[in-house]
């Protein structure tokens, strides 16, 4: 499975070791094989890399004199941020160099006008919520891994999260990036301004890369004003069709307070029960397949929770809601969240599992799961489905002991074709990574991915930044035009 | 039991950024979420549990303050409390004007037990449920981890208390005042079906004259303060440093 080192690529000597010492000091320089183990193991403990270097630079500069040595030297390079992708994108395959932002978390500005953030790449999505807390703004995305995961990261993978509803993708919200492309050139891109039509509107590019372009070292997001009255209700619902009815009426009753709509199955609701200590049942009198996390933010507690209650009326009385429940404080909002977000941490705990990300139309989400189910039966697994289902993305996820290439192959090719045969998209938010690089076709025409491998090829000419994933290797090594032609 | 009277109290939300005002008075409550205290929902946890145990046959919510009291009442309601009484003041309420109001409902109520969370987490008081036993002349049971009736006699309440070191179990003959701890239990969510309910049940309102309390201040706030910011931690370089600066510094050696 694990695609074999390019040769091309040149292997890190003493004479590297004593550069990248020469730029950032004996610190910025890991190569102790227990510090290493962190860095070069993703989260899930699927994918484990083989670097025997990471580096931690603290500035741009250095980010971008290492570049230009690597470049140079040819030596591969994976950059990494909090580490907590799901499709190993942030991991190296071989021996390629971790380039680690951990150490670039300095908030550059903030304006309380604007309320655009500027912060190096570095800083922690829960942190940076706390400093423009603190003014009365909020991120504009949230997401489980929010104590962990960096700004840089999230803008890499393009992270969508549980707010995406409200706020947009970051192809939105991002109003400005900073970066450094392969041979160390630093291309600043940093503008705070919402309306900028000059010329090609480059940083979106490097939105959603996954590294594979450049390195994101600092960026600039608009954030929204911090609402002061948030309701979060938890709702049993009968059926998938009837959860598309609930969503149509969510966002006729409550319109623009609507800040998220999520859904999970029973099967998640009972792993997650099973294998999270503290996660309580809201609902432990009622059995249903489906429940819904509704969630609606505003500015004025009495109207909001009027709406709510309007649209609750109206749900209940049509028969599409058996049973639920609205947090009457923070605990309880807290306590809801915490299953829905605690869904993907309770999957790590019960085992190996195989994650899917995908877009389609509502209609046919669930549809995948079941058929997932039946052919799996017989097979030690439990089969999840749970999601965004207000920006159309589901979450199927198999948990199983360990990892086996048996069930793999019930899962794959299976699950894509699906998906591409609803013309819908193999990586939500997650990404490609490693785990999908060669599946891209699933989604992008054969003309678009071409197209990409020749933008590759302008940013990255030696292909050191990200190798071995997002696109498939005859599309981002230098023949690639020879040989998709 | 025929009637269990428990007392809620709406606070600021245990997670709400807590601003003192300008002049120092007091906190700003204005535009800040309120819940009710998280005592009080273990009380009303409580009851109900002894509700559905049939050792009582009503709960019933109290709370005093402002209109939007009715929201904890409500809160207190769907979560199955049988029906509500609200005191109507604008005043400052203080533990003993409450004790005081608390005592006059009891008297018109004659509930069996009192119940009321050990304090509030807005001025951390922990008197109220104290003065209420002694102005009614009742046995109290406070910091509750477990309550119980006597088998075979239901006049009596076996209450579990943390205290320093252990726990203490106490029997008390009823009518009683009882105020939970923490552990006494973890309260329910309010499902629809009993938020949708809850809107018909009856609140009485009332005001401090109709029980005829005097609601005159006791305590005077003088001041209060945000507490000190942390300053931030520094990373010494070597031993020699940390033991000079214990030593020098914070002359802790």
């Amino acid at each position: 499975m694990l695609k074999a080192r390019d040769p091309s690529y040149a292997r890190v000597e003493d004479n590297d070791i004593r550069f990248f010492r020469g730029v950032l000091g004996d610190t910025g320089v890991i190569t102790d094989s227990t510090a290493l183990q962190a860095l070069n193991q993703d989260w899930m403990g699927k994918y484990e890399g083989k670097s025997t270097v990471a580096l931690r630079p603290k500035s741009t500069e250095q980010v971008s004199k290492i570049l230009a040595h690597c470049n140079a030297r040819r030596l591969a390079v994976v950059p990494q941020g909090g580490n907590t992708g799901l499709v190993g994108g942030s991991v190296s395959l071989h021996d390629e160099i971790v380039l680690t932002t951990t150490n670039m978390n300095r908030i550059i500005s903030f304006d309380e006008v604007s309320g655009t953030l500027v912060c190096e790449a570095g800083c922690i999505l829960e942190e940076l919520d706390r400093h423009v807390g603190a003014h009365g703004f909020t991120m504009p995305l949230d997401l489980g891994a929010k104590g962990s995961c960096q700004i840089g990261g999230n803008v890499s993978t393009n992270a969508g999260g549980l707010r995406l509803l409200r706020y947009g993708s970051l192809h939105g919200t991002v109003l400005g990036v900073e970066t450094v492309v392969a041979d160390g050139t630093v291309v600043d891109m940093l503008q705070t301004l919402r309306k900028d039509n000059t010329g090609y509107d480059l940083k979106q590019l490097f939105i959603g890369a996954e590294g594979t372009l450049g390195v994101v070292t600092a960026v600039s997001i608009l954030c929204p004003p911090r609402p002061s009255a948030v309701h979060v209700t938890y709702l049993a619902v009968p059926d998938f069709a009837t959860i598309q009815k609930v969503f149509v009426r969510a966002r006729q009753k409550l319109g623009e307070i609507l800040s998220a709509f999520e859904f999970l199955d029973q099967q998640s609701l009972e792993l997650t029960l099973t294998h999270l200590e503290g996660i309580r049942n809201p609902l432990p009198d009622t059995q249903t397949p489906f429940y819904l996390v509704v969630e609606t933010s505003g500015s004025n507690e009495a109207h909001d929770y009027a709406k709510i209650e309007a649209f609750l009326e109206e749900v209940m009385e049509e028969g599409w809601v058996l049973d639920g429940t609205i947090a009457q404080d923070s605990t309880q909002t807290a306590a809801i969240w915490g299953l829905r977000e605690g869904i993907s941490v309770a999957l790590k705990h019960a085992g190996a599992v195989y994650k899917y990300d995908l877009s389609m139309p509502v209609a046919d989400m669930y549809s995948l799961v079941e058929e997932t189910r039946e052919r799996l039966a017989g097979l030690p697994v439990e089969v999840v489905g749970y999601g965004h289902l207000g920006d159309g993305n589901l979450h199927l996820n198999i948990s199983t002991k360990k990892y086996d290439e048996n069930i793999l192959r019930h899962i794959e090719p299976f699950v894509y074709e699906w998906t591409a045969a609803r013309r819908g998209s193999i990586s939500a938010e997650h990404g490609l990574g490693q785990m999908k690089a060669d599946c891209i076709g699933y989604t992008k025409s054969h003309e678009a991915v071409k197209l990409m491998g020749q933008i590759k090829r302008v940013f990255d000419p030696n292909g050191i930044l990200n190798p071995y994933k997002v696109l498939p290797q005859s599309v981002s090594a230098d023949s690639a035009d020879a040989v998709a032609a | 039991m025929k009637r269990i009277l428990v007392a809620v109290k709406r606070v600021i939300d245990y997670n709400a950024r807590i601003r003192v005002k300008a002049d120092k008075s007091g906190v700003e409550t204005t535009n800040v979420k309120m819940s009710m205290n998280p005592f009080c929902e273990i009380a009303v946890e409580e009851a109900l549990r002894l509700k559905e145990k049939k050792l009582a046959e009503e709960v019933v919510a109290v709370s005093l303050g402002p209109k939007a009291c009715q929201d904890q009442i409500r809160t207190a309601m769907a979560m199955g409390a049988d029906r509500g009484i609200h005191v109507l003041t604008d005043t400052e309420l203080q533990p003993l004007a409450v004790a005081k109001l608390l005592a006059k409902i009891a008297e018109r109520e004659s509930p069996d037990m009192f119940m009321l969370g050990k304090q509030a987490i807005d001025d951390d008081c922990n008197q109220t449920g104290q003065m209420l036993a002694a102005l009614l002349s009742w046995p109290q049971a406070t910091f509750a981890s477990k309550v119980e009736v006597e088998a075979g006699d239901e006049r009596r309440a076996v209450v579990t208390r943390e205290v320093d070191g252990g726990l203490q179990t106490l029997r008390l003959r009823l009518p009683a005042v009882v105020t939970t701890d923490l552990r006494l239990n973890e309260p329910r969510y309010a499902t629809l079906p009993n938020i949708m309910k809850a809107k018909k049940k009856p609140i009485q309102q009332l005001t401090p004259q109709d029980l005829g309390v005097d609601m005159a201040p006791r305590l005077q706030t003088v001041k209060v303060e945000e507490p000190l910011k942390r300053k931030g931690g520094i990373i010494v370089s070597s031993v020699e440093e940390l033991v000079d600066k214990l030593r020098n510094e914070a002359k802790v050696l």
